[in-house]
Parts: structure tokens; sequence; C-alpha cells
């Protein structure tokens, strides 16, 4: 069960981060749902785990070359794999910092964790069908990911 | 902790566990009485490098592995209690903001942020010396 006021905050996070330090508005794609398993990741991936009122994931993972542009973006010309795991954790970060802000205390929300490589397993609760919502920006796709329950 | 002359350039310590936010920072702002002496990536290491470089003003993120931003303001105002700090986090709460201003923090500035957000939070920090 997903409440429209939860998903506009983790979005609102995601976006905000391309809008002020990209310097360039992402927009959002359609939303869905997964029925089976879990969606599948791109090469990286920066992940705060929930606790309290409600349990569970919620994650931005995106491919590498669109994080490669958005540190060129920020004027960062140190594109290495340590820097694409920093760049992913920065945004989970903004997105958990927005989350606690608008939710307050009846939600625990972790520091974020960053995992990298493709089809890496990032498991959603049992029970949990996980809600997709693409964010595109410029000509790259990354999803944010919210496995709530 | 020695006072600083009145001309001499004000010493910026930057202290953030992301290397691209720690490179940001020093990279965009363009005050020019700030000169950055150096950079930790946590709470520890920043309050080593705080008794080595002996800095006027510190940047200062919240969450971090070791030691966070909160307990690590209240440690460097020990030391020092005339030192401007600028926290800046994602934290986008008012509970953290107040708890750090209480810590002695000056000032507060929400990630993300652009270039010109960063530099006008540090000229009202040194604008409130």
């Amino acid at each position: 069960m997903f409440d429209e006021h939860e998903i506009r905050t983790f979005v609102y996070g995601t976006t905000r981060y391309f809008e002020v330090a990209a310097q360039q508005p992402a927009t959002v794609g359609s939303p869905y749902l997964v029925t089976q398993g879990a969606p599948e990741t791109a090469e990286y991936t920066g992940i705060i785990n929930i606790t309290g009122r409600r349990n569970g994931i919620v994650y931005f993972t995106a491919p590498r070359g669109m994080l490669i542009v958005m540190l060129m973006k920020m004027n960062e010309s140190d594109v290495s794999h340590d820097n694409l795991c920093d760049l992913v954790g920065e945004v989970a970060n903004t997105i958990s910092g927005n989350a606690r802000r608008d939710f307050g205390k009846e939600f625990m929300i972790s520091a974020p964790e960053v995992v990298s490589g493709n089809g890496k397993d990032v498991k959603p609760p049992t029970g949990c069908r996980p809600f997709v919502i693409p964010i595109n920006w410029r000509s790259h796709s990354a999803k944010l990911v919210v496995c709530l329950k | 902790m020695s006072a600083v002359p009145r001309n001499a350039p004000l010493r910026l310590l930057i202290v953030d566990d992301s290397n691209i936010m720690r490179r940001r920072i020093e990279r965009c702002q363009n005050i020019p009485q700030l000169e950055v002496v150096g950079s930790a990536s946590n709470g520890l290491d920043a309050l080593e490098l705080f008794c080595k470089t002996d800095p006027d003003v510190v940047t200062m993120d919240i969450t971090m592995p070791h030691m966070d931003g909160i307990e690590c303001v209240e440690r460097i105002v020990a030391i020092k209690p005339n030192i401007l700090i600028l926290v800046i986090s994602a934290l986008a709460d008012k509970a953290t903001a107040v708890e750090a201003m209480e810590k002695g923090a000056n000032g507060f500035l929400n990630k993300p942020f652009s270039d010109r957000q960063l530099n006008d939070a540090l000229e009202e920090l040194l604008g409130n010396a």
C-alpha cells in the first residue's frame, strides 16, 4: 500500500538533487508496480533502510553514464569508481534527509548504503511490492524504488 | 588557540565524509578571505586536523562515521569558543539544525546546494562574526 505523500517526498528528494547540484531538472516517468521479485538495479545503487511506522527500503539506482555526466555538470573531473559510489550515496543521503524532515520521528531512516554492479541483489522485504519511479535526466534514466509496508 | 589579525586570511577546514562534497566546497567557495587549510572525512580526523591547523572557519557535515558532526562541533567549540562553524548537511529537519546551533554552530546549509547558496552562507557566517 502506498501513501501518495510519502512517494512525493521521496521523489522530491531525488529530483531536487538533480535540479540544485547538477543544475538541470530531472523529469519523472510513469511509475509502475513490480509484481514479482525485485526491480533490476543499475551499476550504482544507494539504499536507505526505513523502520518504525513503516518498514522497508528505498533506493536510487543509476547507470554509470548518468553519474559521470552529473559529476561533470558539478565540475568534478575525478569520475573514478569511488566518486561514483560517493555520488549515488549523496543522492540517497538527500532522499533520507528529506524524508526525516517530512516524516518526523515515526520513521527511523538509516544512513545510506551503497552497492555497485549490475544486477546486485537488493532485496525488498517479504510481502512488499516495489513501486518504481523512473527518473529521467538528459538522455539517461535512473530508478527510484520504494518498497515499504 | 590564537586570535586572527584583522587582515590575515581566514583559515578554513572542510569536514565531510563525501570526497566529492569536500572537493566541491573547496572548488566552489570563492570568498577572498578564506584559505583552505585542510579537509577531513570524519569527526575524529577533523579534531586532529583542527589541533594541527588552527582554523578560523569550519564547514561541518553531520552524518559521518567514527564521530558525527554534532559531537565534533561541541568538541571544537570547547577548544576554540570563537570558531565559526557552518553545518552543511542533508538532514533537513529543524531539530537537527537547532541541535547543531545549540552545540555552537553558527550557520546551517542544506544539501544539495548551489555554488551561490554556499557562498551566500559563508558570507553570512563571516558577516555575523
